[in-house]
């Protein structure tokens, strides 16, 4: 049974630098780490000391909150170096590779005949586990939490993102492993959305609900479809995974090996020859960023897409969840009269002198310029004009601010993750940081009422 | 060394320091800052406040200039008479006109900015933070909506007091209640209602005059039907000066035709809401509707004071007094309107509605747009209060089907249901 999935409201951001469809092998990186950030709301509790030799899919660290999760090192060598920030936080782990890969190997599991409990044992030993997040709150999943739905975008629509269906080529026993494993954890439906033109290797797969989504961006992010589908309810639960991060558990359940390896997009106007490279979690990303090579000195690099990504730098490390990596010029220079003349390189969602609107499928090249200050809410109705979600965003990001927890239950927050309001955040006039202030509201309902 | 450079020297500075809100108001006004995206979405739309209040004004200025060429006409018509076969070229758009209009009419906008703009830069250093760009409509908004006869001292306090009472006291742009041009107005309606009423402050000179042999009549439209004069009012103006705004009134809303272009130019560039404005217009129109209906009835006798606004056709109310500029620029405002979309609907309907409601029944003063406005600014919360409780209400009643699993590990989670 399938479902289409039309959205309307929004705003596709035509970017230059999408990454063209060649894959080449990215050179081996000397270090891989493993950035905390990327694990909201863990505390981690080392489980191995700096300079100990571990191999590939060996545990690290674990969850404060939950011994059983582990997380593992994506590569075989040596911990090198524990990066500590204030208060001996852990803010990286950095581990030298050794030349030769060794992996830990789990038993081989047929997800067929698979239990419940198996599985969800066998994903959090081996450190797969981390890959699920769930909603409310947008975290990593609770274990001891069952799902009344898992949600996989296979359709990227973020700027400049990596396509679904061509990293995800060749990979459907993998994916369909996967899929298998994870249907023993929820008695509910494993929601899949495609692109309602593509050849997803996703389509194809038993034990899904296919939806088929078209639409300008956010049609493709997992929280826009969720609210098409089957919205979260207070005390719900829902899972999501991006496909990607389902090839490595179908090949763990496959193969009993933890492959950290991935196929990713580099793009962004300052990069000289964008394309994909297959790389593995944590790499640095010098190593493909320089191949592409760069045209020019300064600029920011990000992990991830443009709107929802973190800003790295070329020492930096590709970090766990992300598939893309965008390089795009720094916008810290003055414009003359940037405020009131007309403007023709820059996008715009009114029509205020801009003229984005009249060529809806120009290419541009945006920086970081946050094009005017930042003010109090002022205009309404903007917003609603790109955020295609059965939520009131305006209100919804007061009540974050003014940490009413009853309004934000109300207005759907459990609804939703930061990465839903990066387009209102990108069009907001009074430059006001969304999805801060999501997260942050997230975090405070977790902590008072989750 | 480049003023770019230079300024950027004076940024760096004046950081940090008590005068640096005053100097970023000016700088950013010269150059969009150099700022740079922190955390979230690394690039930007390119629209910010400054931009959106400047669209508003390009489509005020149209207004303005047709103010000030209809000060000077209306001065001159009022003593040499109104010309016989006129033309917009040869009695309207001449030097004389130009030149009486911007000595009488330029001096209110200098006093509407500088009073105002000093009260916002002050405000800004004192508590810390940027000067918003919220005045910068503000300040062009007062003099189109005051009579053109205005003594400065008295718009001087009234725009003192709207901006500090009106706005600052709430925090600033984005946070005021009321619409803080209309609290200006309605300042100085309550504060001086001698002046700001009855026939002689709509055209320059009528108050020096008054009482001297040479006394001119500046009665408006709505004043002439007030008194139940309609047939002396359409002797004098017809339909299209009406339209077009060679009519006495205040500054900058006479020229329904003018206010028509700004409104689309508004809704065009996606600044103003559509829906406030056409469910404005359907209001006022019901309004109408509704007492020309009641003439037609005959449940008013011909001698009620009444009479003569009632019977004036419904769609004619549009065309005169501040009608149409209150729809087009002040129930637009974002910050004190509606601001859900159902909300605006039921918010602007009520605006037109109460305006022509007001406009007939008031004893005083034949116009009711500002307090009409100003009342549904108050009104506007609790209308999307109410459109929100909808969106709640929906998800409510989707929670009945919810389905929640227990937790794996068996353990019964106490209830945490209590805030829903």
């Amino acid at each position: 049974m399938s479902k289409d999935i039309r959205i309307k409201k929004g705003l596709n951001i035509n970017l230059v630098g999408a990454a063209e469809k060649t894959t080449s092998k990215a050179v081996l990186s000397n270090v891989y780490a493993l950035n905390l950030d990327d694990f909201h709301g863990i505390t981690p509790k080392m489980l191995v000391k700096q300079g100990a030799e571990v191999k590939a899919g060996e545990p690290l660290f674990y969850n404060k909150a939950n011994e059983e999760m582990l997380f593992v090192s994506p590569v075989s060598g040596e911990l090198v170096e524990i990066v500590r920030g204030a208060r001996r936080r852990i803010l990286t782990l950095k581990i030298l590779a050794d030349k030769t890969q060794e992996y830990t190997s789990h038993k081989v599991m047929d997800v067929e005949k698979a239990e419940a409990d198996e599985v969800r044992k066998f994903l959090l030993q081996s450190g797969a586990w981390p890959f699920i997040k769930q909603r409310p709150y947008d975290i990593i999943a609770t274990p001891d939490s069952t799902p009344k739905a898992i949600f996989i975008s296979g359709y990227a629509t973020a700027p400049l993102a990596a396509d679904p269906d061509f990293v995800l080529q060749g990979k459907e026993a993998e994916l369909q492993a996967a899929i298998s494993a994870l249907r023993t954890l929820t008695p509910g439906k494993i929601h899949v959305s495609v692109g309602k033109s593509s050849q997803s290797p996703l389509a194809g797969l038993e034990g899904i609900t296919l939806h088929k989504v078209s639409g300008p961006h956010p049609a493709g992010l997992v929280g826009t479809q969720i609210n098409k589908i089957d919205p979260v309810n207070k005390g719900e639960v829902v899972w999501t995974i991006s496909p990607q991060d389902l090839v490595i558990i179908g090949e763990l359940f496959l193969t009993g090996k933890f492959n950290a390896e991935r196929t990713i997009a580099l793009g962004g106007s300052v990069v000289k020859s964008p394309k994909y490279y297959t790389t593995k979690i944590g790499a640095e990303i010098s190593t493909f960023l320089y191949a592409s090579g760069v045209s020019q000195e300064k600029f920011r690099l990000i992990n991830g897409d443009v709107l929802t990504g973190s800003k790295t730098h070329p020492e930096g490390h590709l970090g766990f969840y992300n598939n893309t990596v965008t390089a795009i010029p720094e916008g810290d220079d003055y414009e003359f009269f940037g405020w009131n003349k007309p403007v023709f390189n820059k996008i715009s969602s009114t029509r205020a002198l801009t003229f984005s609107w009249m060529q809806p499928n120009k290419k541009y090249d945006l920086d970081t310029n946050t094009n005017g200050e930042h003010r109090a809410f002022v205009v309404t109705g903007r917003y609603e004009a790109v955020f295609p979600l059965d939520i009131y965003p305006l209100q919804l990001l007061k009540a974050c601010m003014v940490k009413d927890l009853d309004e934000m239950e109300q207005l759907g927050l459990y609804e939703v993750a930061p990465e839903d309001f990066s387009l209102t955040e990108f069009i907001c006039i009074s430059k006001q940081p969304h999805q801060q202030i999501i997260r942050e509201g997230l975090d405070l309902l977790y902590q008072e009422i989750g | 060394m480049g003023l770019k450079e230079k300024l950027h020297q004076t940024k760096l500075k004046y950081q940090g320091k008590k005068m640096a809100p005053a100097f970023n108001a000016l700088h950013t006004f010269l150059y969009s800052p150099n700022e740079t995206t922190h955390s979230g979405s690394h690039v930007r739309a390119v629209d910010d406040l400054k931009r959106t209040m400047n669209t508003v004004i390009m489509a005020l200025v149209p207004c303005l200039l047709f103010g000030i060429f209809n000060a000077g006409y209306q001065h001159y018509s009022a003593i040499n008479g109104f010309p016989e076969n006129f033309s917009v070229l040869e009695h309207f758009i001449t030097w004389d006109n130009f030149w009486l209009g911007a000595i009488t009419v330029l001096p209110i906008v200098v006093v509407s900015y500088g009073v105002g703009l000093a009260i916002e830069f002050l405000f800004a250093v004192i508590k810390g933070h940027e000067v918003e760009e919220g005045y910068l409509v503000t300040g062009m908004l007062v003099p189109l909506i005051v009579p053109v006869d205005t003594p400065l001292w008295m718009l001087a306090v009234a725009v003192a007091f709207g901006v500090v009472i009106g706005k600052e006291v709430f925090g600033g742009t984005g946070m005021n209640i009321l619409n803080p041009a209309l609290t200006i107005r309605a300042f100085l309606f309550f504060a001086y209602p001698t002046w700001m009423s009855g026939d002689k402050v709509w055209v320059h000179g009528a108050v020096d005059r008054a009482g001297t042999a040479d006394a001119i009549s500046g009665e408006t439209v709505l004043g002439y039907l007030a008194q139940g004069n309609n047939t002396e009012m359409f002797a004098k103006y017809d339909l299209s000066e009406m339209f077009f705004g060679f009519i006495p009134g205040s500054v900058g809303e006479t020229s329904t035709f003018l206010i028509l272009l700004g409104g689309l130019f508004l809704i065009f560039s996606k600044i103003a809401s559509w829906r406030i404005m056409v469910s404005a217009v359907v209001g006022s129109l019901a309004m109408g509707l509704i007492f020309n209906g009641i003439v037609a009835a005959e449940w008013i006798p011909e001698y009620s004071k009444f009479y003569g606004l009632m019977s004036f056709e419904f769609w004619q109310h549009l065309l005169v007094g501040g009608l149409a500029f209150g729809i087009v620029y002040m129930a637009t405002d974002p910050v004190t309107g509606s601001q859900t979309n159902r909300g605006k609907w039921i918010y602007g309907f009520l605006i037109g509605f109460l305006s022509v409601m007001i406009r007939v029944f008031n004893p005083g003063y034949p116009e009711g747009v500002f307090l009409a406005i100003l009342l549904m600014n108050v009104f506007a919360p609790t209308i999307d209060h109410y459109v929100v409780r909808g969106n709640v209400k929906r998800r409510m009643k989707r929670l009945k089907n919810a389905t929640i699993f227990p937790k794996v590990s068996g353990e019964v989670e106490e209830l945490k249901t209590e805030t829903v």
